[in-house]
């Protein structure tokens, strides 16, 4: 699933982040590219700077140098505010900690994020995303009344909700169990080979990461092997 | 959907929710209460001018102050000499001691009874003995005062004859004499006002003209109109002052409890807002959402104050309504709800900047 034009286009890619006096450099110069519809995962040591290379693709953080084009748009020269609908439109983000809304159910919580991106409807053949995640009938539940592995799946059809150009999966399955590990894992990629969706995953598992199509590690803030 | 999450939010935190908003509502509560005391007291003060029936009042000065004894009585001879006069009637007015507001008033019971046209009796006769004394159905509430005992004022003892319908001249009314020998007001005889009663209503102006002119400064003639209207929160400075004063107080507390309990929302709620940066929610949005949440505060206590307002009221009204008298203000209802929404509004503005400014990232990891 390696062919088509690149969905993704990093080059020389840095980050610093400046913590009091101190220059912290999360990125050295990432070079990346991944082509729309691979289902593709980072494995590397802690503090190697994956998370920081999605917060950067994903718009929620600047790059301080370097290339970054996602979905044709260079994030280079966005704003503040066109990275926040660049977060609205483009990208989905699935976080190791579910990161769901205590206070609404979970079919509210795939709403509000519908709703920040501007629509009050559900897009087109959203339903069989929900029976694919098997949480059509949970939909009611607030997150305190859902398993880790039902919250994470209303994480995912949240991140799917807005239909984004990319899914940006940091650590998915690491507050899961085998059971709902392998569960969501098969869902992302079913999602992956069934409507060619682009998921990046972030994981420490190389089980995990064999459900990939590739495999790309980072340390020290570059990627080192394809 | 913001309303929806605003409206959960607020559920999730229900109690503080509601603590908040009752200090809110205290705060509208004691507006209220205020505003409704000032404007009870100054009717009642008004209402029992008017119960005198005199068309002209005469006064040492020209406002509502009273002083006890300034007056020769032989004044009371002159005013009644004068065209246009049906009647004039002395009044003394002695404060009772101990008592803040409330003050005796002595005249001549038969006079005043044709000027008035009687005091309206709830129980009991009006005074016909020296020592008689004649008590409003306030005062006789608050003091737990019955017709035919013996209640002591000023040193003397009184025999209540009957207890009458506020509004008319006080809420202690004695025979003018009696309380002149007591107070050292009999020799030569003092009052404190006069009221005058015209043969035509339609000619007051004019008489209270002439009159100004004859008694050349020695006491003012007021008509009974410009008298009224005196007892108004807008003609008296230093009320109005005051008014100002706890209104700025209260929108200054209702700010702190509003900024108090939306900054503890704020950064409680970090790793929430970072999640809805996350998925794309403008600082305008995170801001309106806490500015819904507080103007649910200001609108919440409002209701809670309004409520409580008239619990405040019926309480003084059953204690002490001889000493204080609070209506209900309506008309202040909107402008105490003003008073809350500017409060809320401006607590929420800080906690709203904070965390629209908030970094998604570092949200995102907060515990
Ligand atoms: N907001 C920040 N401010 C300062 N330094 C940061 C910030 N975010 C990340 N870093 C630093 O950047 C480096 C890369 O961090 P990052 O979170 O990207 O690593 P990671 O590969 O995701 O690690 P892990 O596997 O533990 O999640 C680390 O040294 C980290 O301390
Ligand atoms: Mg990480």
């Amino acid at each position: 699933m390696s062919s088509g034009p690149a969905i993704i286009q990093v080059s020389k890619l840095y980050k610093t982040y400046r913590v009091g006096e101190v220059d912290v450099h999360a990125l050295r110069g990432v070079d990346l590219s991944v082509p729309r519809g691979e289902f593709l995962a980072v494995i590397g040591p802690s503090g190697s700077g994956k998370s920081t290379l999605f917060h950067i693709l994903g718009g929620l953080a600047p790059p301080t140098a370097g290339e970054v084009l996602v979905d044709g748009v260079d994030l280079r020269k966005l704003t503040e505010n066109e990275r926040t609908e660049l977060r609205q439109k483009k990208v989905g983000f699935i976080f190791q900690k579910y990161n769901l809304l205590a206070t609404l159910t979970a079919a509210d919580n795939i709403r509000i994020a519908r709703s920040l991106a501007g629509n009050e409807t559900e897009p087109p053949g959203f339903g069989e995303t929900l029976e694919l995640l098997g949480i059509h009938k949970r939909l009611h539940h607030k997150p305190r009344a859902l398993s880790g592995g039902e919250q994470q799946r209303v994480a995912i059809a949240r991140a799917l909700v807005n239909q984004p150009a990319i899914l940006l999966a940091d650590e998915p399955t690491g507050n899961l169990d085998t059971v709902n590990s392998d569960a969501v894992l098969k869902i992302l990629r079913d999602l992956n080979r069934q409507s060619g969706q682009t998921i990046l995953m972030i994981t420490h598992n190389p089980e995990a990461a064999a459900f990939a199509d590739r495999t790309v590690t980072m340390r020290d803030g570059q990627i080192i092997g394809v | 959907m913001i309303n929806k999450l605003v409206i959960e939010n607020i559920k999730y935190r229900l109690v503080r929710t509601l603590l908040c908003a009752l200090v809110v509502g205290v705060q509208v509560m004691l507006i209220l209460t205020l505003i409704g005391l000032s404007r009870g007291m100054l009717e009642d003060n008004a209402n029992r001018a008017k119960g005198t029936g005199a068309d002209i009042f005469l006064k040492p000065g020209a406002t509502i102050s009273f002083s006890a004894g300034q007056i020769d009585a032989k004044f009371v001879q002159f005013v009644q000499k004068q065209p246009h006069v049906k009647l004039a009637v002395g009044g003394l007015i002695i404060p009772v001691p101990g008592e803040l507001l409330t003050a005796i008033n002595g005249v001549d019971i038969a006079q005043f009874t044709q000027l008035s046209g009687g005091f309206r009796l709830q129980k009991g006769q009006p005074p016909s003995e020296p020592n008689d004394l004649l008590v409003d159905e306030y005062y006789a509430q608050q003091h737990r005062v019955n017709v035919g005992q013996i209640y002591k004022l000023l040193n003397h003892d009184w025999r209540v004859t009957g207890i009458m319908d506020g509004g008319v001249l006080g809420r202690l009314v004695v025979p003018l004499k009696t309380l002149q020998e007591l107070t050292g007001n009999a020799t030569p005889s003092r009052i404190s006002q006069i009221f005058v009663k015209l043969d035509n209503p339609a000619a007051i102006d004019a008489e209270v003209k002439h009159l100004n002119s004859v008694l050349e400064g020695n006491l003012t003639a007021i008509s009974a109109p410009a008298f009224l209207s005196q007892f108004s929160i807008s003609n008296i400075p230093q009320l109005r002052s005051f008014i100002y004063v706890v209104v700025a107080l209260a929108v200054f507390v209702g700010f702190l409890v509003v900024f108090l309990s939306m900054y503890t929302a704020v950064v409680e709620r970090t790793r929430e807002l970072g999640i809805l940066k996350a998925l794309g929610a403008k600082p305008f949005t995170i801001i309106d959402m806490l500015v819904r949440e507080s103007i649910v505060l200001a609108v919440v206590g409002c209701i809670i104050g309004i409520i409580l307002s008239f619990g405040a009221k019926g309480l003084i009204m059953a204690i002490m309504p001889a000493s204080l008298q609070v209506v209900t203000v309506p008309d202040w209802w909107p402008i105490a709800g003003a008073i809350a929404l500017a409060g809320a509004l401006l607590g929420a503005i800080y906690p709203g900047l904070k965390a629209a400014r908030q970094d998604a990232i570092e949200a995102l990891s907060y515990e």
